[in-house]
């Protein structure tokens, strides 16, 4: 089990003024899925995404991650995990600007502590760099290492940010609104590298109010103000292609 | 670990050099504050040395006596141009000998008055300084042509006078002036002899010098019987502190001053050392005044740089909640802004002292092209004071801008528009 979420409540409050956001999900997420969080906008399925990714805390509730209960650890043990298990890929693509395809795809490693080091150096002296080049050769950007973010088209940006998702080799990528800024043949670039990383056994979480992009995945939850009103396996799953842009 | 300060230093360059001109602007009143600390010290040191040069020139083995009382309130009145009477002729013949003051080589005493000299058609107005025959042993210089006056020209109300170079070339030009007649008021001065040019030492413009006897100035210009300066010469420099007190002992005992604590003195006794240690107690308190001053405008500097970084962190509020999201702890971050402040202020610091240095220099040159006796002296401790203040300036000015971006929640920073 990866992510096992029990009773997960989530308010905000603002000049006592209380907003209920989540109230009480339960559901589990395994190992290998590909699952896609649907819903309208102020919905609670970022606010979701957010708590799911140890951005932000829970109210209350219990939330399991590989097996560790984390509603109870520090920021700087949150920023810990972030760092080693779990990769975001933003709708921005929040690059650095003025600074290279490649540092920016080193920038996870530059935090990396002993743990993650360990798991990725095998003891070589130039391990950042090495594993950098290597996952953006894997989203076929080996030829734009030295570009700086603002040289670069938007579908290539998001294949950088998808590389530094990867970089650290998490047990669980993140996706928001991967496709919400990008034209629709670079959307589909973008959902079917996601679909190839599930395919090699990655956990993707994809977070999209369009239901169309939604059944790229596997399984589907649907949030409608705070509750799980869905939760389906994708029956006729949609597969990335280039026919799909024809349509 | 030392990947990772290298990583936050390029870093903090890289958004240093993101905005070059503000970068640049900031820097400048670190720039200003450490080159005004440089430029104060090394002016300070120079103007120091000046000073001290021109004193010493005098040589330490010279004691000077003044009328009137230096207490704490500062020199005698003597020096104000108030007319103090205690000091006279036989003071400084008893001063003279040897049973008074064994460390004594000779005495010269000054009675001084302005006045006009008239050769012919032509005049020059100046000070007539009457004196002793001591004039030359004590204040050395030396004749160009013919004598100074003797010891009994001294006592016999001799009308002759003795003339610096300027004055000679001032009333005589190239023409011959020993043996011609100079008028002063309704007397009649035979020129005896003139003195070489010397040039200013400690102040003393030796050149403009009118010598006459004193007892001729007394009597005949100024109508007074007291004298206005007396200056001796000490055999050695390690005796001057032992001749003062014998000094001071032997114008007590002539006075009929009994109280030795010197609160009831009716004179002053003070040697060019004494000076010395008196101006250089002053143009150091002088020149860290200055300096302080000067890093006042550090902190001000300062602010500056905390007001940036603030725009700064707030403009990159999105890089941080990237930054956070993918991994970096508090601690990350506030390396990252303190660092990049810290890097503003040294470098500034940097480009401060140098443009310090260059302006020193530059007063040095000038000074010594206008014939000062001026050092160019770089203190390694404003260079250090300089460079230190800085760094903690940035330090200190960028821990709030630099906190207040490791706080920020990282969802926050992610939806921040």
């Amino acid at each position: 089990m990866l992510i096992e979420i029990n009773n997960l409540k989530k308010k905000f409050e603002s000049e006592g003024v209380v907003t209920n956001v989540l109230h009480g999900l339960s559901f589990n997420i395994e190992h290998g899925e590909f699952l896609s969080i649907i819903g309208p906008s102020g919905s609670g399925k970022s606010t979701l995404m957010h708590i799911l990714g140890l951005l932000d805390r829970a109210t209350s509730g219990h939330y399991g991650f590989e097996g560790r209960e984390v509603t109870t650890l520090d920021d700087n043990e949150l920023a810990t995990l972030r760092n080693e298990k779990i990769g975001f890929v933003f709708q921005a693509f929040n690059l650095l600007t003025r600074t290279s395809v490649l540092d920016n795809v080193k920038l996870p490693l530059t935090y990396a502590g002993p743990e993650l080091k360990s798991k990725l150096a095998n003891n070589k002296k130039d391990w950042i760099n090495r594993r950098a080049k290597e996952v953006l050769e894997s989203v076929g950007l080996g030829h734009r290492l030295d570009y700086y973010t603002n040289q670069i088209s938007g579908g290539e940006k998001q294949r950088v940010a998808i590389a530094r998702a990867l970089v650290n080799k998490p047990s669980i990528i993140f996706a928001d609104e991967p496709t919400g800024n990008l034209d629709s043949k670079s959307g589909v670039q973008i959902m079917k590298i996601l679909q190839d990383l599930n395919d090699a056994g990655n956990t993707i979480v994809l977070v999209t109010h369009e239901l169309y992009t939604s059944e790229h995945a596997k399984r589907i939850i649907k949030i409608v103000d705070g509750h799980i009103v869905e939760d389906r396996p994708v029956l006729n799953r949609r597969f990335a292609s280039e026919v799909e842009v024809l349509k | 670990m030392f990947t990772h300060l290298t990583q936050t230093i390029k870093t903090a360059v890289k958004a240093l050099l993101t905005n070059k001109m503000r970068s640049f602007l900031t820097m400048l009143g670190i720039i200003i504050g450490v080159g005004a600390v440089i430029v104060i010290m090394a002016v300070g040191a120079g103007a120091q040395s000046l000073i001290l040069n021109q004193v010493s020139a005098l040589g330490t083995n010279i004691v000077g006596v003044l009328p009137g009382n230096s207490g704490n309130d500062g020199p005698p009145t003597s020096v104000m141009g108030i007319v103090i009477t205690t000091l006279t002729y036989d003071d400084a013949l008893a001063l003279a000998q040897k049973i008074n003051v064994p460390d004594i080589m000779d005495v010269v005493a000054y009675s001084t008055t302005a006045a006009t000299l008239e050769w012919g058609t032509n005049s020059f107005i100046g000070t007539l300084s009457g004196c002793t025959t001591g004039y030359m042993a004590v204040e050395g210089g030396e004749l160009a042509e013919g004598r100074f006056f003797t010891k009994d020209e001294e006592r016999n109300l001799s009308k002759v006078i003795v003339l610096g170079s300027d004055v000679k070339n001032d009333l005589f030009g190239d023409s011959e002036a020993v043996g011609q007649r100079i008028k002063i008021k309704t007397h009649s001065f035979e020129v005896i002899g003139v003195m070489k040019e010397r040039g200013t030492v400690a102040f003393q413009n030796y050149d403009n010098k009118i010598l006459v006897p004193i007892k001729t100035v007394q009597k005949l210009i100024a109508g007074v019987d007291h004298i206005s300066l007396l200056r001796a010469k000490i055999n050695s420099s390690e005796n001057v502190k032992k001749a003062i007190d014998d000094m001071k002992a032997t114008l007590r005992e002539r006075h009929d001053i009994s109280d030795s604590s010197g609160a009831s003195d009716d004179f002053t006794v003070s040697s060019a050392a004494q000076a010395l240690d008196m101006i250089t107690t002053i143009t150091n308190a002088l020149k860290y005044f200055l300096a302080a001053m000067a890093a006042m405008s550090l902190i001000v500097g300062g602010i500056g740089i905390m007001n940036i970084m603030l725009v700064s962190v707030s403009e990159r509020t999105r890089e941080i909640g990237l930054r956070k999201a993918i991994g970096a702890k508090n601690s990350n971050i506030l390396n990252q802004f303190l660092l990049e402040a810290i890097t503003i202020t040294v470098l500034g610091g940097v480009f401060g002292i140098i443009g310090g240095v260059f302006v020193s220099f530059l007063v040095a040159l000038i000074a010594n092209y206008l014939e000062y006796d001026w050092s160019f002296v770089i203190s390694p401790l404003s260079i250090v004071l300089a460079v230190g203040v800085s760094a903690i300036v940035g330090l200190v000015f960028g821990v709030y801008p630099a906190s207040k971006a490791s706080k920020l929640q990282p969802v926050e920073a992610l939806r921040y528009e």
